[in-house]
């Protein structure tokens, strides 16, 4: 894990994690030790260490129960952390937010029916935000409720209407207008596009590339759609069973895996053009409970390369390659396994 | 699937789905859609929320929401107009012969009854099992949906499982009497991506083994072509093109399924640009003269929005219903 204090550019982190843990449930209540017995304790997120850079898209990805979402709750400071630390340009974030570390780091949530207020009128609704935060003058809330609606590519005339009155792509642009209403630095993204029909997906995909560009913020882009995540991020960041298993640029993550489970992600991406890809790295079977994480290397029961040694080891996160970071004994081994070439595989 | 006769086990004629306002108007919501799955044949459906791709799967299912129903056409089974057989023969054919796959298992399952009891029931039922014998069919069914250690989880509530494993139950419940039918909606959405390839192929799988056909409604084209052979592409309560899924795929000849097709990500194109579809899909209550479609098509030409352009024989094998297909010749990237 001391690599990714070597790494370069990490002086520079907009947001950075260390060593976050995040368990629910003690076990030491009266009522679990009347019970059967047994692990009570679920570990959520079970040692993270991740580095939001300035102005990038990372993607976090990996299977419901991974710890993806616990993740967004506490950079966002919804939930506190277990142990670790969680650290904005460098100052370590108190555990109960104030105001300003709150601003800092907004989120948009996966379904824009239930996340914004039936109640409220769109003007109401950045208004309330604009004066909360003292972001601009009383005079000027409508101007500025008015370029941020712009920005996100919704008219001027939005202001008096409800949030029923809009279809579901438009509601995500509103939830996204409410987010960087308060000029935050991080932007944390929650499955934002997965209830978007394709067509309206593509216009907000279109729409965080653009905030990036004009607004500079950086965006932890939480997804489960890897040909998405792929189109639209910098970098990619694989979570199983509440560890960061593997970290690499897009480009390289997708062309050379080095962890068994992204192959294996990677493998069972349903394509659009050619047949299914081979079987060798398909999993069996779902992820263990994160009640009764397998010692050793946490993967290591869906694995096809699992050996001994990966019974016995728990292996960190380590360099494998420039800017690539893998949490696998057998990496380089993986590497020699070339992917298949979907082009071959054509009729 | 334009394949005429009595031997296709699903055979839908210009079925017309809608509402019944009071003073006899109404409002069609799906449009005069026709096709037929062959035996054996996997049709995939795709369109956007509001195409009205899972109406049209209820509606042969006889499971429309309340106030909805069918305003006018035939859905053959076997031979038989479903719509005009008497309620107590269609509801023997759920099951034995028609099953249905619903989205969200843990809505579509009892929960208070142990699992291996609810796939047992059909059988029970309908193939005049005892509950010993419908019980080990159950369990050999689980089994054969790749579930660990059946006999123990046939035991299991609906709420001890997880979402993949509760999905392979609705599968063993839907083809625990062996339908020749199975009628899919979205039943991998809900689902993370490594269990979505499982259940896919565990559905390839039992079609292949038991000469079921399948009817599969989705919105992701990526999906469809893992899984189905033929598509349906709907729009605004029509079909306006179908064909094999590998062909249409390669060389839309309608808009709106071009149209589709470069919205979406691909995973071995990344750098092919996305282009949003512009505009809204029409009010079914209120469509515009003509081509639903023609107020967002980049191909519109005037004669588009005085007429609606039939669902012809382009080229052979594909349907479309666009007067200016001959202009969409490009094959996509």
């Amino acid at each position: 894990m001391s690599e990714i204090l070597d790494a370069p550019a990490t002086d520079t982190a907009m947001v950075r994690v260390s060593a976050l843990t995040k368990s629910y449930g003690g076990g030491a209540s009266w009522l679990s030790r009347l019970g059967k017995g047994g692990p009570s304790t679920l570990k959520a997120l079970d040692g993270v260490d991740l580095d939001l850079r300035p102005g990038e898209i990372l993607a976090l990805v990996g299977e419901s129960g991974s710890g993806k979402s616990t993740l967004a709750k506490i950079l966002v400071g919804s939930t506190t952390p277990t142990s670790g630390d969680v650290s904005y340009r460098g100052a370590s974030a108190p555990s109960h937010r104030d105001r300003e570390t709150s601003r800092r780091v907004q989120m948009v949530f996966q379904d824009p029916y239930s996340s914004l207020n039936p109640r409220l009128t769109v003007g109401r609704m950045l208004a309330e935000l604009l004066l909360l935060h003292r972001i601009v003058p009383r005079r000027e809330v409508r101007a500025e409720s008015i370029r941020l609606l712009n920005l996100v590519g919704l008219e001027e005339e939005v202001l008096g209407a409800y949030p029923s009155q809009f279809s579901g792509g438009q509601r995500q642009r509103l939830a996204i207008a409410r987010a960087i209403a308060v000029r935050p630095d991080v932007l944390i993204a929650d499955e934002p596009v997965s209830a978007l029909d394709v067509s309206v997906q593509a216009t907000i995909l279109e729409l965080f590339t653009s905030l990036r560009a004009e607004l500079g913020l950086s965006i932890l882009f939480i997804a489960h759609n890897l040909a998405v995540v792929q189109h639209l991020s910098d970098r990619v960041a694989v979570m199983y069973l509440g560890r960061i298993v593997e970290v690499a640029d897009t480009r390289e993550i997708f062309a050379r895996p080095r962890h068994p489970y992204t192959r294996a992600l990677i493998d069972s991406i349903p394509r659009m053009r050619e047949a299914s890809v081979n079987d060798a790295f398909e999993l069996d079977g779902e992820p263990p409970s994160p009640y009764h994480v397998p010692a050793g290397c946490r993967f290591h029961p869906r694995c096809a390369l699992a050996g001994d040694a990966c019974r016995a080891t728990d292996p960190p996160l380590l360099q494998v390659g420039p800017a690539h970071l893998s949490a696998c004994l057998k990496a380089d081994e993986l590497a020699a396994i070339p992917l298949p070439d979907p082009a071959q595989e054509l009729p | 699937m334009s394949v005429e006769g009595g031997s296709a086990p699903l055979s839908v004629q210009d079925l017309t789905i809608g509402l019944r306002r009071p003073g006899g108007r109404s409002v069609a919501i799906v449009e005069d859609v026709s096709f037929d799955v062959d035996p054996g044949q996997r049709l995939g459906i795709v369109g956007e929320s509001g195409s009205g791709k899972s109406l049209t799967l209820r509606a042969v299912a006889g499971l429309l929401p309340r106030g909805v129903e069918v305003l006018s056409g035939r859905v053959e089974f076997g031979g038989r107009d479903l719509l005009t057989m008497p309620a107590k023969d269609r509801r023997a054919l759920m099951g034995p012969e028609i099953a249905m796959i619903f989205q969200e298992p843990m809505t579509a399952l009892n929960p208070v009854m142990r699992v291996g009891d609810q796939i047992a029931e059909g059988p029970r039922r309908h193939l005049g099992l005892s509950a010993k014998e419908a019980r080990e069919l159950a369990v050999s069914m689980m089994a054969r949906t790749g579930i660990p250690d059946p006999a123990r989880r046939a035991k299991a509530y609906p709420h001890e499982l997880s979402g993949g494993l509760r999905q392979r139950i609705m599968i063993a419940m839907a083809v625990s009497c062996g339908p020749r039918l199975l009628l899919c909606d979205e039943p991998t959405t809900a689902l993370d991506v490594t269990v979505q390839l499982q259940v896919l192929k565990l559905l390839e799988k039992l079609c292949d083994d038991t000469g079921a056909s399948l009817v599969f409604v989705t919105h992701d084209l990526a999906v469809v072509n893992q899984t189905c052979s033929e598509l349906a592409v709907m729009y605004a309560g029509h079909i306006v093109e179908a064909g094999g899924v590998k062909d249409t795929f390669r060389q839309p000849r309608h808009p709106y399924t071009r149209a589709l097709l470069e919205s979406a990500p691909d995973f071995d194109h990344p750098e092919r640009e996305l282009i949003p579809i512009p505009g809204f899909a029409p009010n079914v209550a209120d469509r515009p003269s003509g081509c639903p479609f023609a107020p967002r098509c980049g191909y519109v030409r005037d004669h588009c929005t005085e007429a609606v352009p039939p669902l012809e024989e382009v080229i052979p094998g594909r349907l479309a219903a666009c007067f200016e297909s001959d202009r969409l010749v490009e094959v996509l990237a």
